[in-house]
């Protein structure tokens, strides 16, 4: 897809404007959906964008098998229901699916560890790309190096499809507790820690000089009550993704939107506990500490 | 006329890139603050609505008894400064939004919301805008609207340089009607306050107007 705007001042896909639509989802919620009607569902509770996939996190848990890009046909039928950003994931390493993704004209796509990985060694190349990226990490090296790679916003993994959100706790204190102890460090020290974190240096430099990530940090992995989507805003996230959360749950539309008013007054209890009475059922959920190795999806990339 | 040392400036804080706006705020000598609340609203001499979705802003103006008070604000001549997202809300009518959209109507503009297409067409260029001293803005558009018609009273600040040819050619990008501007690009996300800067100053004014 070419720009009608593509003149020597003026240009599509720079750092500005891929950066720049993560800060303009910052405080919202972004849900995933797998059919056209759910994506009108999240619009209408006030999703800020739609992740369009197959099977949420929790089925492709249950059903196990390669998980994979969407039907195109499927993520056409999302982005012409909603005109909000529609999100679609890609494996790990296979750009053959993301540069169909932007040829669907997806607003961005999610390099993403519940897909099963294409590519043991190599991430996508994102700088290669119009459309941006946003990626899963664990902790703040991981963080990095996607960076360093061209992602141009960060969610924590978290456990998808656990409706558990210790995972993603730990994965928001880790990079907010990294992040702090860089800008803490003697300018000396920045080497050492860019090696610790096997991240790129002038990045650590960067983030060692402002005291925050250079791209916006969202939370995923785990959030199924409008209560969990406010504790990680607390803990330092600037939105919230949520997966099986609302579509595995008793009532979707209304916990959708209660988890998106918990996510703008997050710092507010009162408000928290008027839309968190009579949602109904939660999703099931399952702990993550008793689960063995080869069914942790967050240990997926490097 | 008296010259407000810090005048109170609100950026409307359901969601979006607010905090961008505070800080550009804050550097143009305002005392910024966020606004989710009527008596915060209350509280301010000026608003920034700032970008986001637009959609979402709307269903929570809603949502947090916000919407009456700020037209009500805007009716009285409450200043304000819209962009993106911000100045799709100000509009009188909006195109291509869900029919369930609130307009504030602040400003007698029309506007299209997604004109300039997808998260891939959206780019940024340089823009000459009425009123910006030293040199152009850098205007970044994302997934931006622009404005489809303007009425009586409404200046054009800034438009789509002509030489960029295609459909978005010459379109307005930028607009003021009395104490109320907008922009369909984002000078929050550039570091360049000059027109953080003319909203302030216009603030100040109708500050020590109706004193």
């Amino acid at each position: 897809m070419t720009s009608p705007t593509q003149t020597s001042t003026s240009r599509t896909g720079s750092d500005g404007v891929k950066r720049g639509l993560a800060d303009m989802l910052k405080g919202g919620v972004i849900m995933d959906v797998v059919t056209p009607e759910q994506a009108k569902i999240a619009e209408d509770a006030g999703a800020v964008a739609v992740m369009a996939l197959e099977r949420v996190p929790a089925d492709i848990r249950a059903d196990g098998g390669v998980a994979r890009m969407s039907d195109p046909d499927m993520i056409t039928g999302i982005v012409d229901a909603v005109s909000i950003p529609v999100m679609a994931k890609a494996r790990i390493g296979h750009f053959v699916e993301a540069q169909v993704l932007q040829s669907l004209g997806v607003d961005y796509v999610d390099e993403s560890e519940v897909l099963t990985p294409a590519d043991e060694a190599h991430h996508i190349d994102k700088w290669a790309f119009t459309v941006p990226f946003v990626c899963g990490a664990t902790n703040l090296g991981e963080a990095l190096r996607r960076i360093g790679e061209g992602a141009a916003m960060i969610r924590s993994k978290g456990e998808a499809g656990t409706g558990n959100v210790v995972e993603a706790t730990r994965h928001m204190r880790a990079i907010r507790a990294d992040v702090r102890r860089l800008a803490r460090m003697d300018s000396q020290e920045l080497y050492a820690a860019a090696k610790e974190l096997q991240a790129p240096l002038p990045i650590v430099q960067e983030i060692a000089g402002s005291g925050r990530l250079p791209v916006v940090l969202f939370t995923a992995g785990g959030i199924a009550t409008p209560a969990d989507a406010a504790m990680m805003m607390q803990l330092g996230a600037e939105g919230v993704f949520v997966g099986s959360g609302i579509f595995k749950s008793g009532d979707p539309a209304r916990r959708a939107e209660a988890i998106v008013k918990a996510t703008t007054f997050h710092d507010d209890p009162d408000v928290i506990a008027k839309v968190s009475a009579g949602l109904g059922e939660a999703m099931v959920g399952r702990t993550t500490s008793d689960m063995p190795d080869s069914e942790r999806l967050a240990t997926r990339g490097w | 006329m008296t010259t407000v040392a810090a005048p109170t400036v609100g950026v409307l804080a359901l969601q979006g890139n607010v905090a961008e706006h505070l800080d550009a705020l804050q550097a143009c000598g305002a005392d910024a603050r966020p606004v989710r609340r009527p008596a915060e609203l209350d509280a301010v001499d000026g608003l920034v609505l700032p970008g986001g979705e637009s959609t979402t802003l709307s269903k929570l103006l809603v949502a947090f008894d916000l919407l009456e008070p700020l037209r009500a604000r805007l009716a009285a001549g409450l200043p304000a400064f819209g962009s993106c997202a911000g100045m799709i809300l100000l509009a009188r009518e909006a195109i291509d939004a869900r029919p369930d959209q609130h307009q504030l109507g602040a400003l007698d503009v029309v506007v299209r919301r997604n004109a300039f297409g997808r998260q891939v067409q959206s780019f940024e260029t340089d823009l000459t805008v009425t009123g910006v001293r030293g040199g152009p803005v850098r205007g970044v558009f994302i997934r931006a609207p622009w404005v489809e018609s303007v009425g009586r009273g409404v200046d054009v600040l800034a438009r789509i340089p002509s030489s960029t040819g295609g459909p978005a050619s010459g379109k307005v990008v930028a607009v003021r009607q009395g104490p109320v501007m907008a922009t369909a690009f984002h000078p929050e996300q550039t570091g360049d306050a000059r027109l953080h800067d003319l909203f302030v100053a216009r603030v100040r004014e109708s500050v020590a107007a109706a004193r």
